[in-house]
């Protein structure tokens, strides 16, 4: 069963919290498939999003999966609010619950913000990322889409690729697999590396023809394109080269192997187009498998007593 | 102490009897569909409709419906909600559909299901058959097939173990107090 | 006025002295020290029976914030902290608002400490004007105002040619060059320490090397030049070990930590509490054990507080933009006499790092019991245990990491110039 009221990482959750919101997405994917794709549970219920980060995709998920749940769904839009005035963050998020939410899906460049109006809130608070700790729902909707393929988690091999260091996504997939039984490996430039993440029960690889050998999943991240002017990579076009997913490389993969992406994709800097668009591609359904896990968790925390 | 209330070989006959009864009100089995409810009901649905099966030499549809998501009690319930499968294997519009459920309380459960099948479709009729109405309806709901009426105090609790034509199949009766 | 402190047991390492004494203040100094129960008569008696009476602590790295953020702390509020926490003399850093890099700053801090203070107040002059790095302060002037040391704290020299110069043109003063070591490209962004607690939070770490790079700098121009290098908070086992190595080889260097530095260590971060958050950062339990270590052989001089203080809206945020710093007056001594509980040094040694050593870097003669000498003394009570309330602090700073920490030594009584300020 869920324990707390806020989702604000995949480290918080055991192995049970995580099968429990998977089952409950699946129920939820197939009220998506039916013609009439809403269901009243959250009637009532106020949605709001704090996004600090421009994002449309995430957004318009969560947006999608209140209203696919009868909740009301509105934008707290930080550029043309207060924020811009100098209102600090708790004052905003005192706002919007005393406005009567009964979620705020908080995105935010500094790690630690949705763990800050944790403290401060009694509404849940759900994490649609935080700096470069944790991306709970996409790590959530990559093992649900993990499993519609490959049924199971333990021994399975998921090569992530890219900007570890950086990424909220590779962390909280690092959590998520490595909790569920799955053996992950980061393939990397050594720039783009965490300190010591190996104490994560990781592998990590230089090569990405050594680290994609065999995997059953392979997962390019985007590379945010400023890496390069801070010094961490000598050029994209380098890091095509070095680090791109292609098909050449997916054929050192399992058969069967699927290509997973976060999005939103760079084609030809993480990723081939051809294998992007091709048969191994997974990433259309990370999208609307998305929807039907970000409904199991709005779902799931509303009702944890609060 | 829990009480007995049905054993086996009742629930065997009032599993009868309303097959009967279920052929006899709708002058047959055609345009009909058995909707069972998780949890309780999706057992006594398939055999409901393995009796009707066997006395009218036929073939009925039988599907499941989970009410998680249309249920009102989200926010008071203690125990946090389970998403069970929903499986309607036909198209239900103009369909005879008879929701099947094991025991009949204050009838929120009914009305989730209606609530839940009419996303599905528009049925011409949907009626309601239970093993047992222990009366305490909230709603204005009553079933159109019942097993046994048996009177309770609000705070009891009814327990019916429902298995595949096992002998241990019963329904017990806990007393709240 | 006369006062009397009797049946304490007084320790005072710049005199040699552990035992039960009587010690008498008159006129603000101190007048006398005698047997216990040989003390003359006095107009106010203190029964020191079971606790230990001590020089006042020196710290020689405070920040006051006033003039210009007031609102964090005052002049008055900070030496006041400072008593609190058995503190008769503090050293204040020149980052406030104008820095202190001219003599009217430094006039400004003497006259309203004076007017003011609970305790005495030596100011510390910026190196460079605005501590931006490009050119000296007039040091001449601003020791004749007061300053006794010189620091760019709160940043480096970045300018290695100017820090250079700092430590050969502060010896014809015989001043000290306090080096706030951080390599500003290294620590870019960085909120706490880079390592395995980091990569669990997500928040940009400052890896070890941005201190250990500038230390290493500076002993080299140290050795270079035979000037004071004085390298503050030391945070890292690598810090210990250049500076331990530097000092077996003459080089004429001074170090000094904080308690957080042995106290705490990084993961206390996963609760994203900002509180945890100062420059240079708490680190990992192998440099707490290395920073016990160099306390323990010297290498590392003094313990000062790097009292950071902060109003609850620059701590109250996003880990990423709080405020660094911790308000340190209020806890410093029972967090550093855990050290003596655990055997790691002992009374003698820590008072050494508190009073002694301190004075002597600064060329003052405070942090003694000697006949003369000002009356700065603190009363302890070395068995009190109690729960740290930082909510009760007397700094406007309740930016504690300490906040509900079970501690072991009481200041019961602090004596601040002849001023006898009773916590009991």
């Amino acid at each position: 069963m869920i324990r707390s009221k806020d989702l604000l990482g995949i480290k918080e959750l055991t192995p049970e919290e995580i099968y429990h919101i998977l089952d409950t997405a699946s129920g939820f994917r197939d009220v998506l498939r039916r013609d009439i794709k809403k269901v009243p549970p959250l009637r009532g219920k106020t949605v709001v999003s704090l996004f600090f980060e421009p994002s449309t995709r995430t957004k318009t998920s969560f947006a999608l999966a209140s209203k696919r749940m009868s909740a009301d769904f509105v934008n707290f839009s930080v550029s043309t609010s207060s924020v811009v005035k100098g209102e600090t963050i708790k004052d905003t998020a005192l706002t919007i619950q005393a406005l009567g939410a009964d979620f705020v899906v908080v995105r935010h460049g500094s790690s630690g913000v949705p763990h800050l109006l944790s403290k401060i809130l009694d509404i849940s608070v759900i994490n649609a990322g935080d700096g470069a700790n944790e991306h709970p729902t996409q790590a959530l909707l990559d093992l649900f889409t993990i499993q519609a393929h490959k049924k199971k988690f333990k021994d399975l091999t998921v090569a992530i690729i890219g900007d570890i260091t950086h990424s909220r996504v590779a962390k909280s997939n690092i959590y998520a697999l490595t909790k569920m039984g799955a053996k992950v490996r980061l393939i990397c430039p050594p720039t783009l590396m965490p300190a010591e993440v190996e104490k994560l029960g990781v592998t990590v690889f230089h090569s990405i023809e050594e680290g994609i050998k065999k995997a059953d999943v392979v997962m390019p991240l985007r590379l945010q394109l400023e890496r390069q002017r801070k010094g961490f990579l000598p050029s994209v076009e380098e890091y095509f080269r070095l680090y791109g997913v292609t098909t050449d490389r997916m054929k050192l993969a399992k058969e069967s192997a699927i290509v997973m992406h976060p999005g939103p994709m760079n084609r030809g800097v993480e990723i081939e187009s051809a294998l992007a668009d091709g048969p191994k591609s997974v990433i259309l359904e990370q999208v609307t498998n998305g929807l039907a896990v970000r409904m199991a968790v709005l779902y799931l925390l509303a009702g944890v007593k609060k | 102490m829990p009480k007995n209330i049905l054993d086996h070989n009742d629930i065997k006959r009032a599993i009868r009897r309303m097959a009967h009864e279920i052929i006899e009100k709708n002058k047959g089995i055609e345009n009909l569909c058995l909707v069972g409810i998780q949890k309780g009901g999706v057992i006594l649905a398939t055999q409901l409709a393995s009796q009707i099966e066997s006395i009218e030499n036929g073939i009925i549809d039988v599907g499941t419906l989970d009410i998680t998501f249309y249920r009102d009690d989200i926010n008071t319930k203690e125990e946090q909600p389970v998403v069970n499968r929903t499986e309607i294997p036909c198209n239900i519009d103009g369909k005879t559909v008879i929701l099947v459920d094991d025991v009949l309380f204050t009838g929120r459960s009914i009305r989730a299901a209606m609530d839940a099948l009419v996303d599905f479709g528009r049925p011409a009729q949907i009626q309601l058959a239970v093993l047992i109405d222990r009366g305490h309806r909230e709603l204005p709901i009553r079933a159109d097939y019942a097993g046994k009426n048996i009177p309770t105090a609000f705070s009891d609790l009814i327990e019916v173990s429902l298995e595949d034509d096992s002998i241990e199949n019963k329904a017990v009766l806990i007393n709240g107090d | 006025m006369t006062i009397l402190i009797k049946n304490g047991r007084l320790v005072d390492p710049s005199q040699n002295i552990d035992g039960t004494r009587d010690i008498l203040i008159k006129n603000k100094k101190i007048e006398g020290i005698y047997p216990t129960g040989k003390g003359p008569d006095a107009d106010k008696v203190i029964d020191a029976s079971n606790c230990l009476v001590i020089p006042g602590l020196v710290d020689i790295h405070t920040h006051l914030r006033e003039p210009g953020f007031e609102y964090k702390e005052t002049i008055k509020t900070g030496t006041m902290a400072g008593v609190r926490g058995g503190f008769t003399t503090l050293c204040c850093m020149p980052n406030t608002k104008p820095v202190n890099d001219t003599i009217s700053v430094t006039e400004f801090i003497i006259e309203k400490a004076a007017k003011e203070g609970a305790c005495t107040v030596y100011p510390i002059g910026a190196i460079t004007t605005g501590q931006n790095s490009e050119e000296l302060t007039q040091l001449e002037a601003l020791i004749r105002a007061g300053c006794r040391a010189f620091s760019d704290d709160g940043r480096p020299v970045t300018n290695s040619q100017i820090m250079r110069r700092a430590l050969e043109y502060s010896k014809i003063f015989d001043v000290p060059v306090i080096s706030h070591c951080e390599d500003l490209q290294l620590s870019e962004d960085g909120v706490m320490n880079e390592g395995f607690v980091s990569t669990i939070v997500g928040l940009k770490g400052i890896p070890k090397a941005a201190e250990e790079t500038m230390v290493a700098r500076d002993l080299s121009l140290c050795e270079l030049t035979g000037g004071r290098l004085h390298i503050a908070h030391v945070s890292t086992a690598g810090s210990v070990k250049l500076i331990r190595e530097a000092k077996s080889r003459g080089i004429t260097v001074t170090a000094e930590t904080c308690p957080h530095y042995f106290n705490l260590t990084d993961d206390a971060i996963i609760s994203y509490d900002t509180n945890y958050k100062v420059n240079p950062p708490i680190r990992t339990p192998e440099d707490v054990e290395a920073i016990k270590a160099g306390l323990k052989d010297g290498t590392i001089d003094v313990i000062a507080t790097d009292h950071a203080p902060h109003h609850l809206n620059d701590k109250e945020k996003e880990f990423d933009s709080a405020a660094f710093g911790m308000s340190g007056l209020e806890t410093a001594f029972a967090l550093s006499f855990h050290l003596v509980k655990h055997d790691l040094i002992n009374l003698n040694d820590l008072l050494s790092k508190l009073c002694v050593n301190p004075s002597r870097l600064m060329r003052i003669n405070k942090g003694t019991l000697s006949v003369g000498a000002d009356a700065d003394i603190a009363v302890v009570n070395p068995d009190t245990v109690y729960k740290v309330d930082s909510s009760q602090f007397l700094s406007k700073g309740k930016n504690s990491p300490f906040n509900k920490w079970t501690l072991t030594g009481s200041i019961e009584q602090t004596i601040a110039m002849g001023k006898v300020y009773d916590w009991t």
